[in-house]
């Protein structure tokens, strides 16, 4: 499947489109199968997110995987400071990323 | 330490005021961000991994427990709680807000600090040696210089967009401990018939293709030195390479026009330079010389009581000799076993504060291997630092050693990163600890990079790691041999690359093979120097 990510202009923070919205969870991703570059388009415009991309991602039974670890990263927070992830009480949130 | 004066302070507080207008334009539509980006990181302001980061400044690696107390305030109440403290003396805050951002750069021009030119194509943070002006060994306070290049290429309007990036170091000792020659220019100051000056050293650099600076002048007299460092950023200026940034460092200038010919260039530009007269006044110099006047020392014990070992441990590897015999400078480490190497706390940052004004004459500074340094410490007051330092978690006994390591970032901060560094700093540093060897194979710099830019410094590690990516799998290349001090070299490859685990694996098997192999009071370095690479790859790739 094909998502979309970016940051909040604002906050900075990493956003998923979710086929209506900008989610903090990669889980709410939608497939956006041909439309991303005209959703980036639009969104950017309306500066509801900043530095948006497409990328490749699988559907797994656990939820929606980026297919490529940095956006992995991205998704979940720095594997070195679960406090900081976003799932900070789920002790296999690292292991999710590697 | 300097203070800014009203032209100082117009200028930072000018920039935050204009920067204020640009964020709000950005938020507002006014700007894209492709106009917009050039001016954030005009101001340290980059998009990373997780949100925006900020870069903020610590010229030549110098700063007072208030501005270490502002850094801590602005962990606290516009980051997370957190600095991390880079390579090059400077700190970066990582989860900083854009509406947030010229509020923080506010809060800095208060204490006379800013984040103007931490990023961009000019001349970046001017660094120098972390013991500048207490080291025993130095000839004179390099920071007076590294001072007066600050205000010089401050807003140069000449070398505001340079081919690309450029690093100037200063140092004043013939023990290199800034990396002087894998800088763009690096500058030692020496003595000359009595007369102070400096060698000046051209084209070095880490990066994707690592080169040590060849020397280009033996003396440049301290009344054209700004002259002549002018010279060498017109010469680059003019020639260096535009079409590609992979080719457009000075280093790479200097390398294929040869350092004799580039030489030439700089002398005949350098003659122009005398006509055209921009050196400064030497009153300036005297002038800032006078902010960096040594405290007001008084004699005291020369020893104190080793006898709680674990004290007497750090006494021996956290401290460094004083030009004054009563004092030593003492190193803080920021890399606890298991810890993120570079990273404090707010917390922790104000403990820090307190201590220097408490033990250290007010002085703080900044150490390119991502610690933090009092600089003058009476000796006679070193229990009671140490055991300060002990209760906030700062007291780590690992200075020189396979645990200081430095680590960038890497793939857990990092958009540019391959591969995750922090992670392997860690995992190395426990194991090390656990198995007691670390004491056993002394001084050992181990450097890692998350990708091919060389934050990390691992060109120049005695052990280098440098992560890359293998079809969207971490993977680490190993690399001996690399020194970044005066006995500079660069590390050399030793194979194919490793898993995380593997490249673990392989840093102790290097260990084992010098322990091994190693005569007398050899260092690791001395001794790959002396058997070279193939008793190393036979251990790991036999």
């Amino acid at each position: 499947m094909k998502i979309l990510t970016g940051n909040d202009l604002k906050t900075g923070a990493v956003i998923w489109w979710d086929g209506q919205n900008w989610s903090l969870y990669v889980d709410c991703a939608a497939d956006v199968g041909d439309a991303g570059e005209e959703i980036m388009a639009r969104e950017e415009a309306l500066r509801r997110v900043n530095v948006p991309y497409i990328l490749e991602a699988e559907a797994t039974a656990d939820g929606v995987r980026p297919a490529h670890i940095k956006d992995r990263i991205r998704a979940i927070g720095p594997t070195v400071r679960a406090d900081l992830t976003l799932k900070p009480q789920d002790p296999e949130a690292i292991d999710w990323v590697i | 330490m300097y203070q800014y004066d009203q032209y100082d302070q117009a200028m930072v507080d000018a920039r935050v005021a204009e920067f204020r207008d640009q964020a709000r334009r950005r938020l507002d539509g006014s700007l894209s961000e492709d106009q917009f980006k050039p001016l954030r990181l005009m101001n340290g302001l980059y998009l990373q991994l997780h949100a925006y980061m900020l870069r903020v400044a610590i010229p030549y690696g110098t700063l007072n427990s208030r501005q270490m107390t502002a850094l801590a305030d602005i962990a606290d109440k516009y980051d997370r709680g957190y600095g991390h403290f880079t390579t090059r003396q400077n700190i970066q805050y990582n989860w900083i807000k854009l509406e947030d951002a010229a509020d923080i750069l506010a809060d800095l021009a208060k204490v006379e600090m800013h984040a103007i030119q931490t990023s961009g194509n000019c001349i970046r943070n001017i660094s120098s040696d972390h013991f500048a002006g207490a080291a025993a060994d130095e000839i004179a306070d390099p920071r007076p210089v590294a001072e007066l290049l600050r205000q010089w290429s401050s807003f140069h309007p000449e070398f505001t967009y340079l081919p690309r990036k450029f690093k100037i170091c200063v140092i004043a000792s013939e023990a290199d401990r800034a990396a002087m020659r894998l800088h763009d220019i690096g500058i030692q100051l020496i003595e000359k018939d009595g007369e102070l000056g400096g060698r000046i050293f051209v084209g070095g650099g880490m990066g994707r293709t690592p080169m040590i600076a060849p020397e280009i002048r033996s003396f440049a007299r301290m009344d054209v030195l700004v002259s002549y460092i002018e010279a060498c950023l017109r010469v680059y200026n003019r020639y260096g390479r535009r079409d590609n940034k992979y080719k457009a460092r000075i280093k790479i200038l200097v390398h294929e026009l040869g350092a004799e010919e580039y030489t030439r260039q700089v002398e005949e530009e350098f003659a122009h330079m005398l006509d055209v007269g921009v050196e400064p006044p030497r009153a300036e110099l005297a002038r800032i010389s006078a902010y960096f006047a040594a405290p007001p020392f008084t004699d005291g014990p020369k020893t104190v009581d080793r006898s709680d070992p674990d004290f007497a441990l750090w006494v021996d590897r956290n401290t460094h000799r004083h030009k004054h015999d009563s004092y030593v400078s003492a190193v803080i480490s920021l890399k606890p076993v298991g810890g993120i190497p570079g990273d404090a706390t707010g917390e922790q940052m104000r403990v820090m504060a307190r201590l220097a004004k408490r033990y250290s004459f007010d002085e703080i500074r900044i150490m390119h291997t991502q610690n933090v340094v009092l600089p003058h410490v009476k000796i006679e007051d070193l229990p009671a630092l140490w055991s300060e330092l002990d209760e906030a978690g700062l007291a780590a006994p690992n200075m020189d050693t396979i645990e200081d390591m430095i680590a960038c970032p890497g793939l857990d901060y990092c958009s540019l990163a391959n591969a995750r560094s922090i992670p392997l700093a860690q995992r190395i540093s426990e194991r090390f600890d656990a198995s007691g060897k670390t004491g056993e194979l002394g001084e050992l710099k181990l450097k890692i990079s998350g990708c091919i830019n060389a934050c990390g410094h691992h060109h120049a590690g005695h052990i280098g790691i440098l992560g890359v990516d293998r079809k969207g799998v971490e993977n680490y290349q190993l690399s001996l041999g690399g020194s970044e001090a005066e006995d500079v070299s660069l590390a050399k490859i030793t194979g194919p690359g490793f898993t995380e685990d593997g490249v673990i694996e392989a840093v102790d098997k290097v260990t084992d093979v010098y322990l091994a192999k190693r005569e007398g009071d050899e260092r690791f370095l001395d001794t790959y120097r002396r058997i070279g690479m193939e008793p190393f790859k036979e251990a790991l790739y036999g």
